[in-house]
């Protein structure tokens, strides 16, 4: 009687975590998850299409990296997400879960578009572009700080905070272009400053985009060294491991809280300052298109390394933009690419579980627990 | 006297964790309508016996028998359903539910769920023990004592026969332990098997009927209170000298370096966790403090380091360089450290205060010393050649200086921390059972690594548990009481049971005395 | 004058409706600890299985049942929804992943989903075009044949479909279920302290399944009665716009309780149309209007974190995954 009780109870499926895996074998793991997702994003193209897959991925391809045009257009999408990731990367490793970036974005750009429009055909270029940049900078951070300053103080929970700001940032932008919409009535701000160009980003070699790849680029080294090398970077690391260490070697949390906050706006606001000044021209609630919550993701699958964030934020990229490709070649709608970038997500989420957990299964503990007890 | 039906016996139980092994053929017998204490120091293996009975935990080997029949408890439902409840040490009801919520949470009854009827079942319950709770008040809103009484409640709304209670009266006033025992005595009265984990000497004399005795996992003996006193209770429960042979010079050039003055305070619960503390600590010496786990040990600690606010008193640092007193109260670590006093502290929990368990061990070095000069930037060259000194010094086992000290053994991570402290070329070091979970090797180690720095001229403040230890390491010994220091005595003329009487009787024996 | 201010009161009820859904739906869910940033997501799924559902429905050829057009929506609706709350809740549960990543993952696929076949349905598998289930949406919308008699009263709270009604039961439910039984008491605990909920003998597991996909379900159906309802049968991309993070910002608003939410969604509804009803009022303050909503929830969630009452707290373990602790 009592035995069956205790096989009863015996566990069959444990759950343990792992000390650490092996660098290539957990990127193995996430290499087979990507897979993985892809061969179901294939049974669902098959699905509602009847197309051969391998055709859509082909045409994803081409779509992506079909013509020195696409090429650059698809560097552009993915500097910028990449740009928006590092921002929210500081913030992220300190464990402070800023969820507004795209409010942070958005405010930056709203800054910018209000430079351009006001002071766009009456400044000189060289005071034009230090204008806009510091507005749009200073714009993210104070977008940053307010919820870093009430979680420092009080603990008001971030996350939520952070994701209503969101929606006041885009409202505010709403409210502007009803000002400067253009034409009357359009409820759109059209292109600011079409004919003068004034606070347009100048091209660099022919290249519209090429100014703003590199800003990123540099801003990656930046953000990698400031992780790594610098003593703020070690500070808002230890914070976010461990507040009771933080204190114990006497480091002023609020301090870093805050601080890292406005570096985390700043950045945001720089993204904003190139989406309007550098590729858009205009502005609109949509802007920022939701690559404020797709870059929280991807700094979250890079684990905070912005290296590595390259790479994500190209496969988000890559994805969206090959998915749009083959929906406008096979007549579907354009939200496929959300579709698949949601199944692929699911996937790479998934398997960190298989990254730092170990399952074992004790059908063999078990007999030989019994034998013992006999 | 007639013998009571027995209500548990458990035959030859045997639990390892690891290597370690927790109880070794414990015997005990408890009976209906009687009180039976668990006498034993830190680490005996009390709670992890009484967890087995409670279903926590399952004993690798050895029987449990309840009422006279065998049965196996695998899980807290089990341990109801045999009518047992176990009130852990540690309990934490839901805050923001009510008493009489708390109660029946998680209870699978027949019928509607009625919230009048709990209460009334609830009031039913505390008058017939003389229990004072109100079932409607929210627990966010109650004293620990109160929350405590819930938790007993809980037990017996599920109908137990058998209580255990894990330390009851380490967070209860004299008054409210007075209290709690006029609860228990009634409801032995009543029938009821109770069994009281303490390493109060007087508490156990004044209130169980008998007392078994645990000595590092093994059981030592079970005897009436009627014939004992606490010297033979202290004996029982410290057992003989061990000798260790831990190297201690004489205290060479002593020179008060850290004066203690009548330091008070009260933690967040209201409690005084430090009453009334004076003490120095000099130059050249290891001072230990002793004392039974949350007597305020690490609060004594924190508030030196600057991580604890203090209600009132002095700390005072006696500048060995200028010659100058330097006031330490409410200063962070940070303005300690910037006044020149170089004080290093091992703190108790390593890896989520001391360390960061995920970073390396090049950049846990940096911990202390990142902040030196103006650059912005981090210098990994000192930190580095210093993690590789402490890896060979100390024969720490690590892949490489790159690796995030939590994948460390428990040993090697206090030898990186020790490590670190000691470099810092410390006037004063503080160590909060900086050998506890270690093997004897690496004690031996720390131990070792302390007596140099007293050779060196450092006041070293050691925190243990282990009393054979603190006597023969240290070249005085500050007994802590509930936050009261009840004795400083010359380590090499105290016996352990001296100790063990001042870490254990209470403000009444004292007064006895 | 008054007329207006019926009408006012009706559209804003109306407006309000999704939001309470999804409101109720999210308060079930993070009573049990899990933060689901995916409900706008859930919310489109909902809207979009309806659509499909009526669809193909109504395009079989069979002679149409009322009852039938209500039912096969409204299940397609709640099962749609709890399936992409099932991924939430695997993801975050199972495989304790972290659960704004997961949400905001669901968000995307979810919205994905929606403007996909919403788009992209009839030209799949019918004739193309857009969606228009003009039979099905005049089924939701059917409403007390006696109300218009009624006079003002019955224009203004009697006048809607029945999935309106049915927002407020459940919402009246949801409170009376957390509040005064056994389920709501373990739910409650396992939110604010899984360890202890689950030393007490519950199953911290099973109650946050459950909790989360019911929660989706719920949260769904605030996307069948916007499209067959609202709209009338009929799908835009994006039409549902950020209705979604409003009902997230509503469960602050109210504090974690569903009962209070009943009215905050007919006042998030108000704000989102007042400037209709204002007059002189031009368009640029209609957004100041269509951002208080946000603002008022800003300031209530810091007001709460400052007064730290224990009541008004969120649920103490949400957004943390709970796993025992093994020796």
């Amino acid at each position: 009687m009592s035995k069956e009780k205790k096989q009863h109870h015996e566990q069959l499926v444990r759950i343990s975590k792992r000390d650490q895996m092996v660098f290539w074998k957990s990127w193995l793991v996430r290499l087979a998850a990507i897979v993985l997702a892809l061969i179901l994003c294939a049974f669902v193209i098959v699905l509602i299409t009847g197309y051969n897959p391998l055709e859509v991925y082909s045409s994803m391809w081409s779509g992506t990296f079909g013509s020195a045009r696409k090429v650059w257009l698809t560097l552009q999408k993915t500097a910028m997400l990449l740009c928006i990731s590092l921002a929210v990367t500081p913030a992220y490793k300190m464990r402070f879960w800023n969820i507004g970036a795209e409010g942070q974005v958005l405010i930056g750009c709203l800054a910018t578009a209000a430079c351009m429009i006001y002071f766009g055909e009456s400044m000189p270029p060289a005071l034009l572009f230090p204008v806009m940049f510091l507005a749009s900078v200073a714009a993210g951070a104070i977008w940053a700080m307010i919820p870093a300053v009430f979680r420092a103080k009080w603990g008001t929970n971030e996350t939520l905070f952070t994701l209503m700001m969101n929606y006041v940032a885009m409202q505010l932008v709403s409210y502007f272009i009803t000002f400067w919409e253009n034409p009357a009535g359009s409820n759109s701000v059209g292109i600011i400053n079409s004919m003068s160009k004034g606070g347009w980003l100048p091209e660099l070699f022919g290249q519209k985009y090429l100014l703003n790849i590199l800003i990123v680029a540099v801003l990656t080294v930046l953000m990698f060294i400031y992780l790594k090398y610098s003593k703020q970077g070690y500070e808002l690391t230890v914070v976010g491991e461990s507040e009771n260490t933080a204190r114990y070697i006497g480091i002023n949390i609020k301090k870093v809280i805050i601080r890292t906050l406005l570096i985390s706006g700043a950045i945001c606001g720089i993204a904003g300052f190139m989406l309007v000044a550098g590729t858009d021209h205009t502005i609109s609630t949509n802007t920022v298109g939701g690559m404020g919550f797709t870059a929280i993701m991807v700094s979250w699958l890079a684990k905070f390394n912005p290296i590595v964030m390259t790479l994500a934020s190209f496969l988000l990229t890559f994805l969206s933009r090959g998915a749009g490709e083959i929906a406008t070649a096979l007549r579907l709608n354009q939200s496929v690419s959300d579709i698949l970038t949601g199944i692929i997500l699911f996937f790479i989420i998934g398997c960190e579980f298989f990254i730092n957990y170990k399952v074992t299964f004790h059908f063999r503990a078990r007999s030989h627990k019994k034998e013992v007890r006999e | 006297m007639a013998e009571k039906p027995v209500a548990i016996e458990l035959k030859n139980i045997t639990k390892h964790f690891g290597s370690v092994v927790a109880n070794h053929q414990v015997c005990l017998k408890v009976h209906e309508g009687e009180i039976l204490s668990i006498l034993g120091e830190n680490g005996s293996g009390k709670t992890t016996l009484m967890n087995m009975i409670a279903g926590i935990y399952y004993p690798d080997e050895g029987q449990i028998f309840v009422k006279g029949e065998e049965v196996s408890i695998r899980s807290p439902k089990d341990a109801f359903d045999l009518k047992i409840g176990m009130i852990h040490q540690h309990f934490k009801p839901v805050d923001v539910l009510s008493a009489a919520e708390n109660i029946v949470l998680g209870l699978k009854e027949k019928g509607r769920y009625d919230l009048g009827r709990v209460t009334e079942e609830v009031r039913r319950i505390s008058a017939k023990y003389n229990f004072e709770i109100d079932p409607t008040k929210k627990v966010y809103e109650m004293s620990v004592s109160e929350k405590q009484t819930i938790e007993i409640i809980k037990v017996l709304y599920r109908g137990a026969e058998v209580l255990i209670l894990d330390e009851p009266t380490a967070v209860l006033t004299p008054q409210e332990t007075q209290k709690l025992f006029a609860i228990l005595r009634n409801m032995r009265d009543d029938g009821k098997a109770i069994i009281i984990i303490t390493h109060k000497l007087n508490e156990v004399l004044s209130l169980a009927d008998r007392v078994a005795v645990l000595r590092k996992g093994e059981y030592v003996d079970t005897i009436e209170t009627a014939g004992a006193n606490e010297a033979i209770l202290a004996e029982m429960m410290v057992g003989k000298k061990v000798a260790l042979n831990i190297a201690r010079s004489e205290p060479k050039n002593t020179q008060d370096r850290l004066t203690v003055h009548s330091i008070n305070c009260i933690n967040r619960e209201g409690v005084k966790v430090l009453n009334d503390i004076s003490f120095t600590a000099r130059a050249g010496e290891i001072l230990g403090i002793a004392g039974i786990a949350g007597s305020g040990q690490r609060e004594l600690l924190e508030t030196i380091a600057g991580l604890q606010y203090i209600n009132s008193g002095e700390i005072v640092y006696h500048d060995p360089k200028t010659g100058k007193d330097e006031d330490l109260c409410h200063k962070t670590p940070m303005q300690i450290r910037e006044l020149g006093v170089r004080l290093s502290f091992v703190p108790e929990d390593r890896l989520g205060m001391g360390l960061v368990g995920n970073m390396d061990i090049v950049d846990n070095m940096m911990l202390r010393s990142y902040q030196k000069g103006h650059s912005m930037f981090l210098k990994r060259k000192d930190p580095r050649t210093l993690a590789q000194s402490i890896i060979e010094q100390l024969e720490v086992v690590t892949p490489s200086a790159a690796t995030p000290v939590r994948r460390l053994s428990g040993g090697n991570v206090q030898k990186v921390l020790v490590g670190r402290e000691i470099a810092a070329s410390p006037t004063v070091i503080m160590a909060a059972y900086p050998a506890r979970g270690l093997d004897i090797n690496s004690s031996y180690t720390i131990y070792n690594l302390l007596s140099q720095q007293k050779e060196n001229g450092v006041a070293v403040i050691f925190v243990g548990e282990d009393l054979d230890v603190l006597i023969e390491l240290c070249d005085r010994i500050l007994v802590l009481n509930s936050g009261r220091i009840t004795g400083i005595v010359d380590a090499r003329h105290v016996t352990k049971e001296e100790i063990g009487l001042l870490m254990t009787k209470t403000e009444e024996s004292a007064a006895n005395e | 004058m008054i007329d207006i201010i019926a009408t006012f009161v009706k559209q804003a009820i109306i407006q309000g409706v999704p939001l309470l859904y999804g409101s109720t739906g999210e308060i079930i869910t993070e009573k049990s600890g899990n933060l689901n940033l995916g409900i706008p997501g859930i919310m489109y799924i909902g809207g979009i299985s309806s659509v499909i559902g009526a669809y193909f429905y109504e395009s079989s050829g069979v002679e149409l049942n009322p009852v039938l057009c209500v039912l096969i929506p409204l299940f397609c609706a709640f099962f749609g929804s709890m399936l992409m709350a099932l991924i939430y809740s695997f993801l975050t549960i199972t495989l304790r992943a972290n659960q704004n990543v997961t949400g905001l993952a669901l968000t995307t696929f979810g919205v994905g989903v929606g403007n996909f076949f919403g788009g992209s349905l009839s030209s799949l598998f019918g004739e193309g075009g857009s969606i228009s289930l003009i039979r099905t949406g005049e089924c939701f919308k059917a409403t007390l044949p006696f109300a218009d008699k009624l006079g003002l009263f019955g224009k203004t709270f009697l006048s809607f479909g029945f999935l309106a009604y049915l927002s407020i039961i459940i919402a009246l439910v949801a409170s009376w279920v957390l509040n005064h039984t056994r389920v709501g008491l373990n739910l409650r605990a396992v939110g604010e302290n899984p360890a202890t909920a689950d030393a007490a003998g519950i199953n911290v597991t099973r109650y946050k399944y459950l909790a989360t996909c019911i929660g989706g379900g719920i949260a769904g159906l605030g996307g069948l009665y916007f499209i067959m309802d609202y709209i009338g049968g009929a799908w835009t991309n994006g039409g549902f716009g950020d209705r979604g993070w409003l009902a997230i910002a509503l469960v602050i608003f109210a504090l974690w309780k569903p009962k209070h939410s009943i009215l905050g969604s007919i006042l998030f509804g108000g704000l989102y149309i007042v400037y209709l009803y204002i007059p002189g009022l031009s368009r640029s303050s209609q957004e100041i209007f269509k951002m208080l909503p946000y603002v008022v929830t800003i300031v209530v969630l810091v007001i709460m974190s400052i007064r730290k009452r224990h009541e008004n707290q969120p649920p103490a373990s949400l957004g943390l995954s709970y796993f025992r602790e093994e020796r």
